[in-house]
């Protein structure tokens, strides 16, 4: 089986964000793999380790996402690719999405596609599903267990984790998995894994290698425009702390939560 | 004839979600801004015809209403396709939904079949010149951004779940329902629901009023039966930090902050969280919130509008007291 995860270098999650002259900062706060992924290539470990085959991890960036490559590779995937040539540049999710199908469908074998639910920096979550649709495989986002997978049948099962409670799926593979925390406790690398990913060869991919056609990456394959970043505005109003015995704290909370009318 | 300005309406058991009202209620305010064509919602399901009136009371002018095994529950391929279909045919402008699971997932692959753009858990919109701004949060909430589309239509929109109001219904609204055919046919559907999982008497995060959450200082398991007390006393959702998801006491379901789910809710109540900038991220827009910490010094006195410096085990059962008899419970 040939399992692909998708992943993204962002700014460390404790980073302190913050906007110079109309780009983002994150002080000296390290980039490091998206949190979420983490559970994607735990799980791509897993598959292949339970079902043999390969684990390649593929990441859409600059050559500093090699790190994060290796990160995927010293916790114990077999192989990475890094997707990466300045005309991606300013790709959104569409022109994203775009980009990791064209390197999906040139490996040719995949079986499975993972995915973290969302990158911390843009929160969109628009680029797991994108690929699926791209791809036209079966969408399975927020997957919480991958319940049943069958590679002669072709079938895959999954939980998936919605507002309401967890829905039991089934789908033909191939499929684009979107995972969430808790299906698994992503492992941390290993001293042999370490080894192996400070050796690794790391290939990149350009937008040719890709056959990507000019217009659907980069900023002309984006449809959408940032015009501004800001911070958040402060929140108003400092806290009032509210002292006593606690049936008077009680008492004194509820007056001023029902004042509010919050309650 | 639909209109250009259109809004999906999801719904789950017969119960519209509130994040789709809440949408309704945002289209009207933009059908003003984009010259009063009025607003069409799309209602796609088996057996809810019967939703269409409260629909068109929370703001529809007409419900395009697709009514069909294939579509009882929502599955993204068979929605995708007919919300593609309807777009091609009538080319609107703006298209919203809620951004929950289903939202995103459906405004994601229509981006992809129509080649435009989506924009993902919009917390604010205004509408010049043509064009819908988004105001969305970024690096978990830390930062905000706007967002536009270039020219390509739709704007594909998901609205944060409670970051807009909920419109009055108004029963005396009229409005058309038009039915449409679906587009694909169940054996052209790959994906099958095997078996839903609902958790029974459970108040959603997502579309809760106020939340009472738990940390790291609840201690352990038993800890969250004070907790639960209060949610109940005040008819609240329970949330958790990723301390107390992680030392296994309460299930990831519950998880707010970065790695876990974003609320807003009208009130969030922190017993025993430290406030990191994880969980910050998760629960910062909600409107008021209450803190309650041994450690005066914890990161979440800085976002409260109250706090209490003290034993959570001691304070929130006295909450709930005084809750109970103030509400007449």
């Amino acid at each position: 089986m040939h399992v692909v995860v998708c992943v993204k270098q962002t700014p460390d999650s404790a980073a302190k964000m913050g906007v110079e002259n109309g780009k983002v900062t994150w002080g000296d706060a390290g980039l490091v793999v998206n949190p979420w992924d983490e559970y994607a290539i735990e799980e791509a470990i897993r598959l292949k380790e339970k079902y043999g085959g390969k684990a390649t991890a593929i990441s859409l960036g600059p050559e500093s996402a090699k790190e994060a490559l290796k990160t995927c590779i010293a916790m114990g995937c077999d192989e990475a690719i890094l997707l990466s040539d300045p005309a991606f540049k300013g790709s959104d999710a569409l022109a994203t999405s775009y980009a990791l199908a064209q390197a999906i469908q040139k490996m040719g074998d995949v079986d499975l596609v993972l995915f973290g639910k969302q990158a911390i920096d843009g929160d969109t979550g628009l680029t797991p599903i994108g690929v699926a649709r791209r791809l036209g495989w079966t969408p399975l986002t927020y997957t919480i267990q991958i319940a049943e997978l069958d590679l002669n049948a072709r079938t895959i099962t999954a939980e998936r984790l919605l507002e309401q409670g967890k829905q039991v799926v089934s789908g033909k593979l191939p499929a684009v998995v979107g995972t969430v925390k808790d299906i698994n406790e992503p492992r941390y690398p290993s001293f042999m894994g370490i080894r192996k990913a400070a050796k690794a060869a790391i290939p990149t991919w350009s937008a040719a290698d890709l056959g990507c056609e000019p217009d659907k990456i980069g900023g002309a394959g984006s449809a959408i425009r940032w015009p501004s970043v800001y911070p958040l505005p402060a929140r108003e109003g400092a806290v009032e702390m509210i002292e006593g015995t606690p049936e008077e704290i009680a008492a004194k909370l509820a007056d001023k939560l029902i004042a509010d009318k919050v309650i | 004839m639909p209109t250009k300005l259109w809004v999906f309406i999801e719904h789950f058991k017969g119960v519209v979600a509130q994040s789709s009202l809440e949408a309704l209620g945002e289209a009207r305010r933009l059908n003003g801004a984009m010259g009063g064509a009025g607003v069409t919602a799309l209602l796609f399901g088996q057996g809810v015809a019967d939703l269409a009136r409260e629909v068109i009371a929370h703001g529809a002018d007409e419900v395009l209403l697709a009514d069909e095994a294939t579509l009882a529950e929502f599955r993204s391929e068979p929605y995708t396709a007919l919300l593609v279909k309807l777009a091609q045919e009538h080319r609107p402008e703006v298209i919203l939904a809620g951004a929950t699971t289903r939202g995103r997932d459906l405004l994601g692959m229509a981006a992809v079949d129509l080649n435009c753009g989506a924009m993902a858990d919009v917390i604010a919109l205004t509408y010049a010149d043509g064009n819908v701004q988004a105001t969305r949060p970024v690096y978990a909430g830390k930062l905000l951004a706007t967002a536009m589309a270039d020219g390509r239509r739709p704007q594909l929109i998901s609205l944060r779940p409670r970051a807009f109001p909920k419109p009055e219904p108004d029963p005396a609204r009229t409005g058309v329902v038009t039915p449409v055919a679906p587009v694909l046919a169940e054996e052209a559907i790959p994906l099958k629901v095997l078996d839903y999982v609902v958790e029974q008497g459970q108040v959603s995060l997502a579309d809760a009023k106020i939340i009472v959450s738990g940390g790291r200082g609840v201690g352990g398991p038993e800890g969250f039966a004070p907790i639960r007390e209060l949610a109940q006393a005040l008819g609240a959702a329970v949330g958790a930090s990723r301390a107390a998801v992680d030392a296994g006491w309460i299930p990831y379901a519950y998880q707010v902050g970065q790695t876990g789910k974003t609320v807003s809710p009208d009130l969030y109540i922190a017993c025993g969280i430290s406030g990191a900038i994880q969980h910050q991220a998760g629960m910062r827009s909600s409107k008021t919130i209450v803190a309650i910490n041994k450690d005066a010094e914890a990161p979440i006195f800085k976002l409260a509008r109250y706090g209490v410096v003290g034993d959570l085990f001691k304070i929130v059962p006295a909450l709930t007291a005084e809750f109970k008899k103030r509400l007449g419970k």
